[in-house]
């Protein structure tokens, strides 16, 4: 009846001088998967924010299938149809599928006050399962026995429980494996044949290629144009969201390969996980790709020491290295930039300069040993300049700062250990295709100035386009080492996924 | 001062509402105090006076010991309960130790303080070799373990007749100002020192915003917090060896819930009970804050539970307050 399910026209919200929309227009039609795309800080979530009700908009509207709508609450918001899916799972994982799908509207024998009725929820939620293509018996299974994927599909069966009309999903497959990625996507093509609408957010441009339908770009709290994504090309995408052309995605350099720098031998992560071996040469990049639960994160922080290891030897330039612990780690010049900025590497309520110097602060002592604040702020004031990070205010909490200049503190923090190795675990995941170069070329300078670089990744584009050489891991064991011209998408996926 | 003319710079251009609210949120619990003096001076007539002034100092300088001790716990996200009873069982170990069995003073303060650490280091151990899983806990066991040994050793009886080395720290005056309060204003400045110019001050900070990240980044998180009971502890004995010079009596039940007195302090001083955020000088003006509404309560006349009720409807106030101003600040 309505060509579009809901418009949002003319959209501004600013918090105290910071205008974070400056009149944006969004429509979204039925059983479309609408991407939204722009970099951090565009605009993205705080307009999400708005279409579910937890911030108030200063002016525009919202006409939903014809009508003014007013969305004060998040209730408001649900009870239009709106679910949103965001990327920390909102599940509880001691409770079982049914219990979490019907958390706070479970269905009773009688009245309000009645006891619970187990077996409709379960029939309920048996169904659910089943048109999400799972296994029913998962109905009575507790949360924390299943995978991540799955436990999504709860989250998504949450949503469909309420009817709900329009699904939002923030980067849902950031976190996901393989074969659990591929799920989802199909699930998404048959919400979106049964004529849901989902909003889905991604900095990932082939999954917007594989999934969506159209997408509105935001920057700089402005919309900018919503394309098709079937008549468009990527980068037009990226040229509408960063407002230039940008050269290169992958700013790769060469350097020669020199001798061997940092050697991993016969190391076991567990007593009973296969034997690693790696040799990281000066000069070269080494990608580490494999499907998530590969165990490649696991396989770095044993050498970083930040788990135990059952055995194994780590070598630097010859000589043998004792690491039992992270501080160790650190002494003997390894620096380990955690997959997980904001649990791992960051103190999220605590100022940027005091972040950058945590790792090494023995180095700002002065007289009476006692610790230079001047020393502290100089040192982050430096690598504020050098890396761009904005706004650069060395006094703010790293809390305040957008997930790519998160990233920069956290690498910054590394750059003053003066460490020799540096291992990257996922680097770009979650933050802006800006970020992400001004990232690579960080990594470029860092082996141009003879540091060793190992960049652990699940985007197997970035591994292709940074690195010179591919480790492929599966099940813990290390299945591929492949010189960059033989490093293929398929040659890389099969290593990844067959047998080891 | 030169963060006022920081916070003065940096907010000219915001006019002059902003102006003030930043200075009531870095400075709101003083401000508090100095409102509450005002309030009571109007109030009573005895308030403003030499004699209770010192009176006040007295009073908020075993308190103010206990909580900068506390300070270091909750700033690692942590707690110690233990402290009201590791201060009871400290001066009833000096009491045995310098007059039961006669081996004076200084051995006594010696054995006061050693009790006050080695407890502490047994709350650290706990905490960091038995990995029980938080240290309320802990030290909910070592509160109840120091206060029954307290009790068992004397068969709950004071000790009385310190000699006056043991009395001096919490009955001598310089003037018109308690040797205590002295005591309080020394430690204060050196921990300020510590955990804002030593690198296992900052570490302090560091676990408690994050444990993870701190290990990671290369901390033993372990000693640190090792440290920091044994640091808490301590100051416990400290606190006893004030309390026996004010008392000039050792006994079993001292310190009873101080430890809460301590906690209020912290809170009330603007500490997160989440760890990694709180001040030395703001845990000093919650001892104050405290000593002042008990001591201007006493002087209306108000009644003892009657004070309690007060003191609690503070605690949530200054803590409401607080959650406030992170509400704003994160909205932001």
């Amino acid at each position: 009846m309505y060509e579009a399910l809901f418009e949002m026209k003319n959209i501004y919200k600013s918090f105290q001088n910071n205008h974070v929309l400056k009149g944006v227009d969004f429509h979204v039609r039925p059983g479309e998967v609408h991407v939204l795309l722009g970099e951090n800080g565009a605009g993205k979530s705080t307009l999400i924010k708005i279409l579910t009700g937890a911030y108030s908009m200063d002016q525009g509207e919202i006409i939903w299938q014809g009508k003014h709508v007013q969305i004060n609450s998040p209730i408001e918001s649900m009870e239009l149809g709106i679910a949103t899916i965001y990327q920390e799972l909102n599940v509880i994982p001691e409770l079982t599928v049914y219990e979490n799908i019907f958390l706070g509207r479970e269905l009773k024998k009688g009245g309000k006050y009645s006891l619970l009725d187990r077996k409709a929820m379960i029939e309920r939620a048996e169904e659910l399962l089943i048109r999400l293509g799972q296994n029913p018996k998962l109905a009575t299974t507790p949360l924390n026995k299943l995978g991540m994927g799955q436990q999504q599909l709860v989250e998504i069966a949450k949503a469909l429980i309420l009817d709900a009309k329009v699904l939002i999903m923030d980067e849902p497959t950031s976190s996901l494996s393989g074969g659990e990625v591929e799920q989802l996507y199909k699930i998404v093509d048959q919400l979106r044949e049964e004529g849901i609408a989902i909003i889905f957010i991604s900095h990932r441009l082939e999954e917007i290629r594989r999934l969506g339908n159209r997408i509105t770009i935001l920057r700089d709290g402005l919309s900018i144009e919503t394309v098709d994504v079937a008549t468009t090309d990527t980068d037009y995408w990226i040229e509408l969201m960063v407002g230039r052309s940008l050269d290169e995605k992958f700013p790769k350099k060469d350097f020669t390969r020199g001798e061997v720098g940092f050697r991993i031998e016969n190391f076991k992560v567990t007593a009973d996980s296969p034997a690693l071996n790696m040799d990281i040469h000066y000069g070269e990049i080494v990608g580490i790709s494999g499907l998530v639960g590969a165990g490649r994160t696991e396989f770095a922080r044993a050498i970083f020491g930040a788990d135990k290891r059952h055995a194994g030897k780590i070598y630097i330039d010859g000589v043998e290295q004792n690491i039992q612990s992270p501080r160790q780690a650190i002494d003997a010049g390894i620096a380990f930039i955690t997959e997980d900025r904001k649990s791992e590497g960051l103190l999220l309520d605590l100022p940027l300069d005091f972040n950058v110097c945590l790792a090494n602060m023995k180095s700002f002592k002065g007289r009476g040993n006692l610790l230079s604040p001047a020393a502290m702020r100089n040192q982050a004031e430096t690598y504020v300049q050098e890396l761009k990070i904005r706004p650069s205010n060395i006094e703010l909490h790293a809390r305040n700062f957008s997930g790519g200049n998160q990233q920069k503190v956290v690498i910054a923090k590394w750059l003053c250990t003066k460490a020799k190795v540096f291992i990257f675990d996922e680097p770009t995941r979650g933050i802006d295709i800006g970020a992400k170069v001004e990232v690579y070329r960080l990594i470029n300078r860092l082996v141009e100035e003879g540091a060793l670089v190992v960049l652990i990744s699940s985007d197997l584009p970035e591994i292709l386009g940074m690195c010179d050489r591919v480790l492929v891991m599966n099940q813990g064991n290390i299945t591929a080492n492949l010189p960059i011209v033989e490093a293929t998408q398929e040659a890389v996926m099969k290593a990844a996924t067959l047998g080891a | 001062m030169s963060e006022l003319t920081e916070s003065v710079e940096s907010v000219k251009s915001q006019g002059k509402e902003q102006f003030w609210k930043k200075l009531i949120s870095k400075f709101g619990s003083l401000l508090a105090l100095i409102i509450l003096m005002i309030v009571l001076t109007i109030m009573s007539d005895r308030f403003l006076t030499v004699n209770n002034l010192t009176n006040i100092a007295r009073q908020s300088s075993i308190n103010a010991l206990l909580a900068i001790g506390m300070l270091l716990p909750i700033l690692t996200a942590g707690i110690d309960l233990s402290v009201g009873s590791i201060l009871a069982l400290s001066i009833m170990i000096m009491g045995v130790v310098s007059i039961n069995l006669q081996m004076g003073p200084v051995v006594g303060i010696i054995a006061c303080l050693a009790i006050g650490a080695g407890f502490g280091l047994l709350n650290g151990l706990l905490l960091t070799k038995l990995r029980l899983p938080h240290p309320f806990i802990s030290t909910l066991g070592t509160m109840n373990i120091a206060r029954g040994i307290a009790l068992i050793i004397t068969g709950a009886a004071p000790i009385a007749g310190f000699p006056y080395m043991i009395q001096f720290l919490g009955s001598e005056f310089a003037g018109p100002i308690p040797i205590s309060f002295l005591l309080v204003i020394v430690v204060y400045t050196l921990f300020h020192i510590f955990l804002t110019r030593s690198q296992t001050g900052r570490y302090i900070y560091a676990i408690g915003g994050n444990k993870e990240a701190a290990r990671l980044s290369g901390i033993n998180v372990d000693r640190v917090l090792i440290i920091v009971y044994t640091i808490s502890g301590f100051m416990a004995g400290l606190a006893g060896l004030v309390l026996v010079g004010r008392v000039n009596s050792a006994f079993p039940l001292a310190g009873l819930t101080y430890e809460l007195d301590a906690i209020a302090a912290v809170i009330i001083g603007g500490a997160s009970f989440f760890g990694g955020v709180g001040t030395v000088w703001g845990t000093l003006i919650g001892a104050l804050i405290i000593a002042v509404l008990r001591n201007g309560l006493n002087l209306l006349n108000v009644s003892a539970d009657f004070q309690m009720t007060v003191i609690g409807l503070v605690i949530i106030a200054a803590v409401y307050v607080d959650v406030l101003r992170q509400r704003k600040s994160k909205s932001n």
